[in-house]
Order: C-alpha cells, then sequence, then structure tokens
C-alpha cells in the first residue's frame, strides 16, 4: 500500500502558479461575460485581454527568482521569469492587432481571446518547469488553442494551414513522448534535473539509448522551432494564418520552445556530450543556410517572412549549440530585438490585407503588391524598409545587435567557423529583403491609389507600427540596460 | 567646440530629417544651404586643427553599450581630417552641380544622410561605430543608384549593396575576434580602434585576421577581383552618384586599411606586400587596357578610377611615410579629379543623354570652356606636374620603390597607359570637325556648371602646385603612426621594412 502524503499548503508554494492563473482565470473571465452578455464588441475583450496580461506580468515579476512550488514541478529560474516576461509583452502588443478598421470575424468571437488567454497560460507553464509531463502539458495546451485560432481565420487556407499544423503538432507530440518516454527508462525521473544527476552518476552508460531519446526530443522540437528538416509545415501555415497571427506565431511559441530545448539539450552539451552538440550544429547549419535560399525564390513577402523566420530560428539556435552564458543570453537579446522588428513587419502586411485577392489569385502578399510604394506611401515605404534593413541586419537598428552578440558568443567559444557561416548567410538573406526594398522604392508603382497599404489601419495598429519602428530605430539605447538584465538572469538560472 | 565632430556627422542627418518638412519648390536652396554649412563647419575643423600634433584631436568618448565595450568615440588626425573635407567639399560642389528634376526632395535627402554616413566613417575610432557608419552608407547610395540610374539601375544597386555587405560581414567577423583576443588580453571589452593598435598579437593570428579586414576593406576599393560591381555601378548610377561614389566611398576603403589593418597587424602585413603588390598592379595595367577598350566615357572613367586606386592601395603598402603619405594625398587628389571627370561626363549626358564617344567629336568648338576644363581634368588625371594626382602618385610610387624596383616601373606604366586612354578619350570627343549634326547647336557650361567645375579645377590646381598646408599635416601624422608600426612589428623582417624616415635611415 501506499505510504498516505501529507501535504501543507506552505510547501505548495502555489504562488509559483500564479501568472498561468491569472491568465486561466481571464479567459474564463471573458467566457463568463459573454454568458452574461451576448454581442459585446471586440473592443471589450481586447481591452480586457491586455489587462489580464498586465496582471499577469505584475505577477512574473513579483516571482521570485530561483523558487520551486506545486510538488516541485514548477521552476521559475531566470529563464522562466525572463521568456514568461517576452511572450506577455508580445502577446500584448499581438492582442490590438485584432482592432483593424475592416471586421474580421474570428475577433467577434469572445472565444478567441478566452483561447488566446489560455494559449499563453500554456506557453508559460512550458518556460517554468522542469518536469517533462509538465512541459507537455504546456504545450499541447498552447499547440491545441493555436490550431484553434488559425483555424478561426475562416478561409479555406486558413483551415487548411490549422490541419496541417496540427497533424504535424500531433507527430511532434508523439514524438516528444518517446523521448521523455526513454528519459524516463534510463533514469526513472521526469525531472530534468534528476535525469542529469541520474545520468552522470551512471557516467552515460547507455550512450545508445540515449542518442534515440535526444534523436525524438530533437525532432519533436525541431517541429516546434521549425527546424529544417522539420520546417515544411511552416510556410504554408504562416501564409493560411492572419498576418497577425504569423507574426506571433513566429516569435512566441519558439522563444518557448527555446527555452525547453535549452533546458533538455542545455545538461547535456555542459556535460559534454560531443554528439549532441555535433548534431545541433549540422542542424543550425542546414536551418539557417536552407531556409535563406528557400527565401530567395518567394513570390510573396509573407512566404518570405516565414523562411526568414525560420532561419532567424536557425541562427538563435545556434546560441543553445554554444552553451555559454553570452549565448544564452544573447538569444534572448536576438529574440526581443527580433519580437519588435518581427511583429512590426508582419502588422504592416496585416494592415494591408485584402478580403479579396486582388493581386494574385494565390498569394495575399506579392512584391508586386509594394511597387513604388514610396511615391504612394512614404511613410509606409520607410517604416517598411526599416523592418527589413533590421532584418537583414543593417546596423544600427536593433537585429544588427542581436546578431553581433550572438556571432560574438561563437567566436568567443572558438566557433569561428560558425561565425563566419552566419555572416555569409547574413549576406545571403540581405538579397530577399532588399528585393522588397528594391519593390518598394525602385519600381514604378502598377495602377493603385494607396487605398491598399491601409485597408485595415486604424489607430491602435499605427500605435503598434510606430512603436515597433521607435524601438527598431533607436534598439542602439535599449541594448546595454537590456543585456544587463537578461545576464542577470540567465547566469541566476546557471545557464 | 568639444563636440565639433558630433555636430559634423549628426548635422546633414537632422538637416535630412528636417528637410521632410521643407516644400518641393524650396529644397535645393535648403539642401544647398545645409551642404555649405557642413562645409564651412569642416573647414573650421581644419583651422582649429594643430598640424604639428600627430595624434587624434577633438576626441569624443560617450558610453554606448559599456558592458560590451562599445562607446561613441570620435577623434581626427591628419590623415582623416583631409578626407572629411573632402567629404563635405564634394557633397557641396556635387550639390551645385545637380542637375536632377525628378523627386528632387528624395535626391537631396538621402545625400544628407548619405554625407552623415561618410563623415561619420572617418571620424569613428570605435570599431563598431566604423562598422555602423560603413554599412549605412549603402542604403542611401542603394537608393539613389536605383531610383535615379539608367536602365540596369537595380541589378546595379543591389550587386554594389551585396558585394560590400558581405565583404563587411567578413570584416565584422575579424573585429569580433580582435575584440576578444583584446578581451583575454586585458580583461576590458573593447572596440575601441586605438586600444586595438596597442595589442600585440602572434604572427599567425595576425594574419588570418589581416585577411578578414583586408577582405572587407578590398571589396569597398574595389581590388581586383572584387572590382567587377564598380563599373556597373558607375555606368548606371546618376552623375552625383558616380561623383560621390568615386570621390568619397572608395576612400573609405583604402582610408580603412590605414586606419584598421596596418597599425593592427604590422607583422602580417608585411607578410603580404607581395600579393596586394601583385593585385594592385594587376588593377593598376589590367583596369587601364579594360579603359582603353571602352566606347562609353564614363565606363572609361570608372576603369581609370580603379587603375588609380590600385596605386594608392600600392603606395599604402609601401609601410614608409612617403608611400602612405603619398597615398592618402593621391585619395583627395583621387577625389577631386574623378569627382570632377563624372561631373563633365554628367554635363554632356544631360545635353545629349548618351555617353558614348562615337557620338561626338569635335565639342572642342562648340563647347570652348567645356573643352577646357575638360582639358585640364584629363591632364591631371593623367598626372601632370603642378596637378594634385602628380603629387600623390609621385609620392606613392616614391614610396614603393624601396620596396621593390621592378614592381614600381610597372606601376609607373600606369601613367603612360592612362595618357594613352585618357588622351583618346579626348581626342575622339573633343577634336577634329564636328561631324554629328545633333552635336552643332550643344549649350556650353551653364552658371551652376562652371561655378562647381572651375572651383574643383581651383583646387586641383592649388593642391598640385603648393600641396604643403595639406601634406604638412598628412605627414605628422603618418610619420607617428609609421614609427608606431615600427616599433609594434615583432619579426625582423617587418621591423626592416617598415621604416619611420628616410633621414634617420641615412643618419645610421
Amino acid at each position: 500500500m501506499l505510504e498516505p502524503i501529507s501535504v501543507s499548503l506552505e510547501t505548495l508554494n502555489l504562488s509559483t502558479l500564479a501568472p498561468m492563473l491569472i491568465a486561466i482565470v481571464g479567459g474564463l473571465g471573458i467566457l463568463v461575460v459573454d454568458l452574461i452578455k451576448k454581442d459585446l464588441d471586440k473592443t471589450l475583450y481586447v481591452m480586457l485581454s491586455i489587462l489580464v496580461l498586465f496582471v499577469d506580468l505584475g505577477a512574473v515579476i513579483g516571482q521570485q527568482v530561483g523558487d520551486r512550488g506545486f510538488f516541485d514541478v514548477m521552476l521559475i529560474d531566470g529563464l522562466a521569469v525572463i521568456s514568461q516576461v517576452v511572450i506577455l509583452v508580445a502577446s500584448m502588443l499581438f492582442v490590438p492587432l485584432a482592432l483593424t478598421s475592416k471586421r474580421f470575424h474570428e475577433f467577434s468571437y469572445p472565444e478567441f481571446f478566452a483561447l488566446f488567454l489560455f494559449m499563453v497560460a500554456g506557453f508559460q507553464f512550458m518556460v517554468a518547469s522542469d518536469n517533462l509531463i509538465l512541459i507537455f502539458v504546456g504545450l499541447e495546451t498552447a499547440s491545441l488553442a493555436l490550431y484553434t485560432l488559425i483555424a478561426l481565420h475562416n478561409r479555406d487556407k486558413a483551415f487548411e494551414a490549422a490541419i496541417k499544423y496540427f497533424v504535424m503538432g500531433a507527430l511532434a507530440a508523439g514524438f516528444y513522448v518517446m523521448g521523455a518516454m526513454i528519459f524516463y527508462a534510463l533514469s526513472g525521473s521526469v525531472e530534468l534535473y534528476k535525469i542529469a544527476e541520474v545520468l552522470k552518476a551512471g557516467g552515460y552508460a547507455n550512450m545508445t539509448i540515449l542518442l534515440v531519446g535526444v534523436a525524438f526530443m530533437m525532432a519533436a522540437l525541431g517541429f516546434k522551432l521549425s527546424m529544417v528538416p522539420f520546417h515544411t509545415w511552416t510556410p504554408d501555415v504562416y501564409e493560411g494564418a492572419s498576418a497577425s497571427l504569423a507574426g506571433y506565431m513566429s516569435v512566441v511559441p519558439k522563444i518557448a520552445g527555446f527555452v525547453v530545448a535549452m533546458r533538455i539539450f542545455g545538461f547535456l552539451i555542459q556535460a559534454d556530450v560531443v554528439w549532441v552538440r555535433d548534431i545541433l550544429y549540422a542542424a543550425v547549419v542546414i536551418t539557417m543556410t536552407l531556409a535563406n535560399i528557400m527565401a530567395l525564390v518567394q513570390h510573396d513577402v509573407k512566404r518570405m517572412l516565414a523562411f526568414s523566420s525560420i532561419s532567424h530560428a536557425g541562427f538563435v539556435m545556434a546560441a543553445i549549440m554554444i552553451g555559454t552564458t553570452q549565448a544564452n543570453s544573447a538569444l534572448f537579446l536576438y529574440w526581443i530585438l527580433f519580437l519588435f522588428t518581427n511583429l512590426g513587419a508582419f502588422a504592416m502586411l496585416w494592415v494591408s490585407r485584402h478580403k479579396a485577392s486582388i493581386w494574385h489569385e494565390r498569394y495575399d502578399h506579392p512584391y508586386e503588391k509594394f511597387s513604388g510604394m514610396i511615391s504612394i506611401m512614404p511613410v509606409g515605404a520607410v517604416i517598411m524598409a526599416l523592418f527589413m534593413l533590421s532584418l537583414a541586419g543593417v546596423p544600427p537598428f536593433s537585429l544588427f545587435w542581436g546578431k553581433l552578440y550572438v556571432m560574438s558568443a561563437a567566436v568567443n567559444a572558438d566557433y569561428i567557423g560558425l561565425a563566419i557561416i552566419m555572416a555569409i548567410n547574413s549576406a545571403i538573406s540581405a538579397y530577399y529583403y532588399l528585393k522588397l526594398i528594391v519593390y518598394m522604392f525602385l519600381r514604378a508603382p502598377e495602377q493603385n491609389d494607396g487605398t491598399v497599404y491601409v485597408q485595415n489601419a486604424s489607430k491602435p495598429l499605427q500605435t503598434i507600427i510606430g512603436f515597433s519602428a521607435f524601438l527598431t530605430v533607436f534598439a542602439i539605447f535599449a541594448v546595454d540596460p537590456m543585456l544587463q538584465m537578461i545576464t542577470a538572469y540567465v547566469q541566476a538560472s546557471g545557464f | 567646440m568639444d563636440h565639433i565632430l558630433s555636430v559634423l556627422v549628426f548635422f546633414p542627418a537632422i538637416a535630412g530629417l528636417l528637410g521632410f518638412v521643407v516644400s518641393k519648390e524650396s529644397i535645393r536652396a535648403y539642401g544647398l544651404s545645409v551642404a555649405a554649412i557642413e562645409f564651412l563647419l569642416s573647414l573650421w575643423l581644419w583651422f582649429s586643427f594643430d598640424g604639428n600634433y600627430p595624434g587624434f584631436q577633438f576626441v569624443e568618448v560617450a558610453p554606448l553599450i559599456p558592458s560590451f565595450g562599445i562607446n561613441w568615440y570620435l577623434g581626427v588626425d591628419g590623415i582623416s581630417l583631409f578626407i572629411i573635407v573632402l567629404s563635405t567639399f564634394i557633397t557641396l560642389v556635387g550639390l551645385i552641380a545637380l542637375s536632377i528634376e525628378k523627386d528632387l526632395k528624395n535626391m537631396i535627402i538621402s545625400l544628407l544622410f548619405l554625407e552623415m554616413t561618410m563623415v561619420g566613417v572617418f571620424v569613428a575610432l570605435d570599431a563598431i561605430v566604423f562598422y555602423i557608419f560603413w554599412e549605412l552608407s549603402l542604403v542611401p547610395m542603394l537608393y539613389i543608384i536605383g531610383a535615379w540610374g539608367g536602365n540596369l539601375r537595380i541589378y546595379a544597386a543591389i550587386k554594389f549593396f551585396l558585394y560590400t555587405f558581405a565583404g563587411s560581414l567578413i570584416m565584422l567577423v575579424g573585429m569580433l575576434v580582435m575584440a576578444y583576443l583584446y578581451y583575454q588580453a586585458t580583461g576590458v571589452w573593447s572596440f575601441s580602434i586605438t586600444e586595438w593598435h596597442r595589442l600585440i598579437l602572434p604572427a599567425d593570428y595576425q594574419f588570418w585576421l589581416f585577411l578578414a579586414f583586408f577582405i572587407g576593406l578590398a571589396i569597398k576599393v574595389p581590388m581586383f577581383p572584387f572590382h567587377t560591381w564598380l563599373p556597373y555601378a558607375h555606368g548606371q548610377a546618376p552623375t552625383i552618384g558616380s561623383v560621390i561614389l568615386a570621390a568619397v566611398l572608395l576612400k573609405m576603403g583604402t582610408y580603412g586599411m590605414v586606419r584598421l589593418p596596418l597599425p593592427m597587424f604590422p607583422d602580417a602585413a608585411v607578410h603580404m606586400i607581395m600579393p596586394v603588390a601583385v593585385l594592385s598592379l594587376i588593377m593598376i595595367i589590367y583596369t587601364a587596357m579594360v579603359a582603353y577598350a571602352q566606347e562609353d566615357m564614363k565606363q572609361v572613367i570608372a576603369y581609370s578610377s580603379i587603375s588609380h586606386m590600385g596605386v594608392i592601395v600600392l603606395g599604402t603598402f609601401a609601410m614608409n611615410p612617403e608611400g602612405i603619405a603619398g597615398s592618402i594625398y593621391l585619395m583627395l587628389g583621387h577625389g577631386v579629379v574623378s569627382g570632377a571627370l563624372f561631373m563633365l561626363v554628367g554635363v554632356i549626358y544631360d545635353r545629349r543623354h548618351t555617353k558614348l564617344m562615337s557620338e561626338f567629336g569635335g565639342l572642342a568648338h562648340v563647347m570652348p570652356r567645356y573643352a577646357t576644363i575638360m582639358g585640364i581634368m584629363v591632364m591631371a588625371s593623367v598626372g601632370l606636374p603642378l596637378t594634385v594626382n602628380f603629387v600623390g602618385e609621385f609620392l606613392s610610387l616614391a614610396g614603393f620603390y624601396k620596396i621593390s624596383h621592378t614592381m614600381t616601373i610597372l606601376a609607373g606604366t600606369s601613367i603612360i597607359l592612362g595618357a594613352v586612354y585618357m588622351l583618346t578619350l579626348y581626342k575622339k570627343s573633343f577634336f577634329g570637325e564636328v561631324t554629328n549634326e545633333a552635336n552643332k547647336e550643344l549649350k556650353d557650361l551653364n552658371g551652376k556648371e562652371s561655378m562647381a567645375l572651375w572651383t574643383l579645377v581651383l583646387v586641383t590646381v592649388w593642391l598640385g602646385v603648393y600641396p604643403k598646408p595639406v601634406l604638412g599635416p598628412i605627414n605628422t601624422s603618418v610619420e607617428s603612426l609609421v614609427s608606431f608600426m615600427h616599433k609594434k612589428a615583432i619579426t625582423k623582417e617587418a621591423k626592416e621594412t617598415i621604416r619611420p624616415t628616410v633621414i634617420e635611415r641615412e643618419a645610421k
């Protein structure tokens, strides 16, 4: 018979759960509001969501770093805090993108916002735990909500995207469970720190089985992080989803995935399990390069941005492979800078979204759509160009500093070859970003009165784009304080 | 004024931003006034500059990213001072002669931003600040070539951007490695170029780092075999684009060589003299021959530009005060002369919308004033004594004569070959009878063009006759640079090659 376990409320340390609970309660609250009074306007739900996220952010920042709680499955270390901050800030920037001037029917459902908050809670669980089962629960909560959000866009392409993502996600979930099972079989635990201890004590005896486990994990996370060769869903899903959601997907699920990858591969790399590093090295180089080359031949700006975000993810995965404190800090710095730039770029596409496809029967945002934008809508063209230059890594715009720091981390860890590969990839990527700039600035406008670019524009959207552009240009002044904070958090959690 | 350098950098940028507000009709006057003020500011810098002090003056330091050792660190010495004055001068003269009507406002705003990046590159003493301006200069130039250029303008603009961008990313890796080595040596992060100069590295590190920096800079110069972007860029760019590209942007590469790899890696630089010299010789002779084969006036000047840049690189790698000072002087001279030549081609292109030499002939009868200035500039380009290029070319070659006699003699053929293609160009277009009906009614230079071109002629002749006020400060800084490199060099070979001054050697 099992011994009865007595658990006191103090040892549960429920405050570690507070941030996720706030998001979940907020989501439920939105559903309740809908039950009480039907047909409230979306502006109410948008603002409610922002407020919930704001309170959530407060709870996250107020947390004690280094705490464990709730049967010790929750782990509030620096990584958890900082990644939750990124997730919440990105979410707060995303929600107001629902306030378009054209009516899109998904935003009229309160369920959209409830699901969105559940998804945020899922991502928060993912990053704030080192228990493989809780990570899995978080991952699936978030993913299921995300599939639904994509499908709510209610076009054929959106359904296709949702199904595609769902199937791939299910496969990834299967891989993840297999990987977790092997880890459990090897060590008798699902807690990563215990797995690390047991494996180390055993001197990594069952290397082959460990390799299989790592391979499963890598495939699972590869799907989530859209690493080549598990990236095939990405462009189609981004294309099917609304541009704003695609921008969100390119940032938030990935940061959650990075944190999980950091936790799982981190201890293996630190323990000098050489082939984990080698496999990751290969995956990083292939992801960066192939995604870049595929982005070169795209005809649609959104698909180009999808491939470019795969390439950026590869760039950042390199930081996990390097595994030094500087590299891990660089990852967060890069991703925070990427957040504003990429979300801004996708928001620019979102502003120009049309209900009917007037430019191309296949694509929503072909390059031709942006021909001669400078003479029709100079401010929009300049802002879009800023985002593109930043993505290409032209100094002093935001992503340059991320690239600089990741490359410096590579150099400092004696990966000069990797740094050169990164440099070459940046040069390749400049071509497709420039292509859009060329269309906007150097081509003559096609028949077009300019309304197409501001079809969806509203004050909140313009504010968000302006805010992103501002941060993109003046990132140089934010890098230092950010870097110090990030490094402190990352160091505190021992990475 | 303590912050004159920051003012010099940001004044055109702020003026460019404010320019968005200025109405289309007044933008030309606005651009001219801004460029004139900037030029006066740079003259002020020159006059308050102490020509006897070899180190950096007007130094400014402010933290940008202190935890990573990146600072807003500016300063000028004799080497950079005159290139800054050249940048502001050429921008002003280019704006005076500007004949573009289409989207004039965008053009002037881009030019002002370009001016910021040019001045920024030459005053930066922090590698990252240098890199920021270096890369940023591509953006307005991309727009200028791409929006106002010829038929292949987009191809040319992208080629220009990607070549330089790819090269400079390799240089960025080099910078990061350098910062890391500095960190290992001192325990402090720093991207300060003057701090890096003090770091003595083992020879094999020097070699690889030298290569990384050299590739980035060589693409900009452009050294053979990376030169292919330049003829396209010149061929397609509007006049003002070519003028600035040839006069200032190319100098970024050669200036960077003097500022970065030479003092940082003297041993590797000495080790690499021969390969670099061979590349320079190929540049000098091969592109001169290519220039002779061109039918388009602008292409002739574009290739002659590459050929002259070869002499500059050769002089720089002479590693002695004569060579380096001469090459810096030649940078100024080439800036003025090639700027003037591109402007002259622009004058005839505005009238006839063609640049083919076969279309012209006998222009001296129709446009005497134009022919006079062209004649002077052709002579200056060839390196006639009493013009600015002669001084620079002579000193560069005299400097390299100490390294290798044969190579210097081969490089000397550039003067002969230069005479061949430039005089052919002049003969085909200006002498003889007016055969083409379209040329009979051509108008001679108008006021704007005369003003811009005569100013350039004046400078060409002044600096050719009396180079001392410019050459003096350059020489002071270069001599201290060379004796610094001499002290820093670790191999015997390098110590022997890098000789601080000639007199010192003879006294021994």
